[in-house]
C-alpha cells in the first residue's frame, strides 16, 4: 500500500497519550533525550575511531542537557515538588514515555548512526516547532537544541553517506540497521506530531538517495512508547540508570 | 561579623569578573557572553545566566564560582537563574575574549573557511573531528606549521 508519507500510520487501536498536556509532553521529550544519553553513552568506548568517540559522547552531553532542562521545567509545571532527577530516576517503566526507536539497544556502529540519524531528523523539525511555542520556557530550551539538533544531523548524515556509499560491507550494515529501525518511526508522527512529517521524509528522503539507500518498503509498525508500552529492552536500561539512586536516594556528587 | 557594605554595580562587575570558564581558564564568563543580568538589591543579587550548550558540565560549577566570588565581595545572598531564550551564540563572545582565546591557542569563532591557525597564523586548516575536547570545540589542524589546534565552533 503507498502513501503519500514515508511510513504508515500507527495501527488503530493503540492507547494515545493527551499530547495536549504540557507536563506528558514535557516529559515525553525529555525522556526521548535522557534515554538515548545513555545509549550512547554505553557506546563510550566501543566507537570505531576516538574521535567518533568523543562525537558521540558530546551528542549524550547534548542529549542529557536537553533532558536536565525538560525535566526540571516539567517539575514546576505539575508543581508537586517533583524535581529532574525525581522524574529522572524513580519512575518506572512504565511511567516513561520516551518513543521506542531511542531505546532500542546497540549493535553496530551502523545501527547507532541510523538510529541517531532517523531521531535527528525528527529532533530538527520537533525543536523548529516548539521554537515557536508560546510558552517562553519551552521555546528557549527547545530554540538552544535546535542549533544542537543541526551539528548532531550534519554528523549523523555525514556518516550515513559515508557508510551507505562506502564499502560493500558498510552499505549492507546501514541497510540491515534502516530495516531494522523503521519500524519505530511511525510512533515519531502520533497524533499531533503528524505536521511534522512532511519535512522529516524530506531530510530521510534525501539522505537515504544521497547514501544510496533504500527507503525500507515494510509497512509493520510498532508504538506504544508513548503511552509507557515499551519493548523489552528500557526495563534493563532503566535498572542499570537508576540503580544508585534507588539503592541511595538523594545521593550526590 | 558580617560585611554589611551595600555593593554598587562596579564592585558587582569586579567579582564577577574573577569568574572564570573551569574548562577555558582565560576567558572569564563575561568573555563568553553568559552573563545575562545582574539585580541588586542592597546586599542580596540576583545573576542570570545561559548556558553555551544545554549539556554543558561547566555550568553548575560557573553557577558555584557566581556564588562564592559574590559572597567573598560581600553579598548576603546571591540567586543564579538559568534561563535560555535568547538562546546563546559566539557572537556574544567580546573581542577581548576572542583576543584571550587566540593567545591561549584556541582559534576564536568564525566561520569553519576563515579559521586562522592561532600559533602560525596561517590560513585554511584542515577539521579534523567536528566535535573536539568540549561540547564548544572542534579540532583542526593547520596546514603549514602542521600543529593540532582547537578551534571554537561558530554558533549562530
Amino acid at each position: 500500500m503507498s502513501t503519500e508519507h514515508l511510513v504508515s500510520k500507527a495501527p488503530q487501536g493503540t492507547p494515545r497519550p493527551d499530547h495536549g498536556d504540557k507536563f506528558t509532553m514535557l516529559l515525553a521529550h525529555a525522556d526521548d533525550n535522557l534515554v538515548l544519553s545513555q545509549r550512547l553513552g554505553e557506546l563510550i568506548s566501543n566507537a570505531p575511531e576516538l574521535e567518533i568517540d568523543i562525537a558521540l559522547g558530546n551528542t549524550a552531553l547534548d542529549h542529557l542537557g536537553v533532558a536536565r532542562a525538560l525535566y526540571t521545567y516539567a517539575g514546576k509545571v505539575e508543581d508537586a515538588g517533583r524535581d529532574e532527577d525525581d522524574l529522572a530516576m524513580f519512575r518506572s517503566e512504565r511511567e516513561f514515555s520516551n518513543i521506542l526507536l531511542v531505546e532500542q539497544p546497540n549493535g553496530d556502529f551502523a545501527h547507532a548512526i541510523v538510529r541517531q540519524f532517523l531521531f535527528d531528523a525528527y529532533q530538527m523539525q520537533l525543536w523548529a516547532d516548539l521554537a515557536g511555542s508560546d510558552d517562553e520556557t519551552i521555546a528557549g530550551i527547545a530554540a538552544k537544541a535546535l542549533k544542537e539538533a543541526s551539528y548532531h544531523l550534519r554528523f549523523s548524515s555525514g556518516w550515513l553517506m559515508r557508510l551507505g556509499d562506502g564499502t560493500d560491507e558498510s552499505h549492507v550494515r546501514a541497510q540491515d540497521a534502516a530495516d531494522e529501525l523503521w519500524k519505530y518511526t511511525a510512533e515519531l508522527f502520533e497524533d499531533s506530531y503528524s505536521k511534522l512529517q512532511t519535512g522529516w521524509d524530506a531530510t530521510v528522503r534525501s539522505a537515504f538517495d544521497e547514501a544510496t539507500l533504500t527507503i525500507p518498503t515494510d509497512t509493520y509498525q510498532r508504538t506504544g512508547g508513548r503511552s509507557g508500552f515499551h519493548t523489552e529492552h528500557l526495563g534493563h536500561l532503566l535498572a542499570e540508570m537508576q540503580w544508585l539512586q534507588r539503592s541511595y536516594p538523594g545521593l550526590e556528587w | 561579623m558580617v560585611n554589611t557594605t551595600l555593593l554598587d554595580e562596579a564592585a558587582v562587575a569586579r567579582a564577577l569578573d574573577t569568574v572564570v570558564d573551569p574548562e577555558i581558564p582565560v576567558v572569564t564568563i563575561a568573555d563568553l557572553g553568559i552573563i545575562r543580568s545582574v539585580d541588586i538589591d542592597g546586599d542580596s543579587i540576583n545573576v542570570t545566566i545561559t548556558p553555551t550548550y544545554s549539556g554543558c558540565p561547566a555550568m553548575r560549577q560557573i553557577e558555584d564560582d557566581i556564588v562564592s566570588a559574590l559572597r567573598k565581595a560581600g553579598a548576603v545572598s546571591v540567586e543564579v537563574e538559568t534561563v535560555y531564550l535568547p538562546a546563546w551564540s559566539t557572537d556574544w563572545i567580546t573581542e577581548e575574549g576572542r583576543r584571550k582565546l587566540n593567545e591561549f591557542g584556541i582559534a576564536p569563532p568564525v566561520a569553519e573557511a576563515d579559521v586562522v591557525c592561532p600559533r602560525c597564523s596561517t590560513g585554511s586548516p584542515r577539521m579534523v573531528a567536528r566535535f573536539g575536547s568540549t561540547a564548544c570545540k572542534a579540532l583542526m589542524v593547520c596546514s603549514a606549521c602542521g600543529e593540532p589546534f582547537d578551534y571554537f565552533k561558530e554558533l549562530h
